[in-house]
């Protein structure tokens, strides 16, 4: 039964993965790589790893892939183009994965190269047992995949910010550097004068420097 | 009966395929961004397989963060993509070649 599943999925990631790299609309191409991940995900679930399983589906599939499917609908790609040539390097490609394959196949299916006493473990290790190599023997790992993906977040928003020269900003800098002698001037006047004098002093002292 | 085998030997045809596609796709700089996370992918298929038949779960942590570095280059590589586009009104790799490299 699990052998049949096996097969099963492994077929459909062999596909998937097939139909990536051939696909003619990188949209196709996205949609089927999503299949790619979702069947990893089942196969990691026959391998008694569910919650990395569970995290792959989250991490890739809901958000990886929606990151790819956006920048490639949003960017307008004369798809055509790019598609030209696209068996020029087919020769060559095909004979180097092809080497590939049959050498690593033949390496691992060899006789002298099997494990013994690999087996599938009866009791999987548990989140629980996950978390406490997480937080314990792999702590600063831990934290520097953290601030890899903080780098990661404001690389990306760098490069990609894009600052508009017409619209207006405010500099909070200068608005907290800003004293009250920069902004209010009291003029000394007398208190017993005319009404009619004081008009313009008075309009005068309320108004604002304007800021810099 | 599913052995280590199998699972490797998956990981290798995965990685293969990887390969080929970057190779098949020398212009298209999306598809061979996808093709790296299929290969990633293949080594954390590896990594899965071994830490359950051996019975080291410290493998599990390493596809962490695996998947961690990969989510976070292929934002960064679809950020390029983003601005490389921008600029060129284009992402053919040959028309790439403002560093001379």
């Amino acid at each position: 039964m699990t052998l049949a599943l096996f097969y099963i999925f492994a077929a459909v990631l062999v596909f998937g993965a097939l139909r990536v790299i051939t696909a003619k609309n990188p949209v196709h191409a996205v949609l089927w790589l999503i299949l790619s991940f979702f069947t990893s995900a089942c196969l990691w679930i026959l391998l008694k790893a569910e919650f990395l399983a569970v995290s792959l589906v989250v991490i890739y599939v809901g958000a990886v892939m929606v990151l790819f499917l956006f920048v490639v609908m949003m960017l307008d790609i004369n798809f055509e183009e790019l598609r030209k040539g696209f068996w020029k390097f087919f020769p060559v490609a095909a004979v180097v994965a092809a080497i590939m394959m049959v050498e690593m196949v033949l390496v691992l299916t060899n006789r002298y190269a099997q494990i013994p006493g690999a087996e599938l473990v009866e009791q999987a290790p548990t989140v629980q047992d996950l978390g406490r190599l997480i937080y314990i023997d792999y702590f600063l790992p831990f934290q520097l995949s953290a601030v890899l993906l903080l780098v990661g977040m404001i690389a990306a928003i760098g490069l990609t910010i894009r600052k508009r020269k017409n619209t207006k900003y405010q500099s909070p800098g200068e608005q907290i550097a800003v004293k009250a002698a920069d902004r209010v001037r009291v003029l000394k006047m007398a208190a017993d004068a005319p009404l009619e004098a004081p008009a313009a002093p008075a309009a005068d002292a309320g108004e604002q420097k304007p800021q810099a | 009966m599913v052995t280590l085998t199998h699972y490797l030997v998956l990981g290798a045809i995965l990685f293969s395929l990887s390969v080929f596609g970057i190779f098949m796709n020398r212009k298209n700089l999306i598809v061979m961004l996808m093709a790296i996370e299929l290969m990633l992918l293949a080594v954390n298929m590896n990594f899965i397989a071994f830490s359950q038949f051996l019975g080291d779960t410290a493998g599990q942590i390493f596809v962490f963060f695996i998947l961690t570095v990969a989510a976070a280059e292929s934002a960064i590589g679809l950020a390029i993509l983003v601005v490389l586009f921008r600029n060129l009104r284009s992402i053919a790799v040959e028309d790439l070649g403002t560093m001379k490299g």
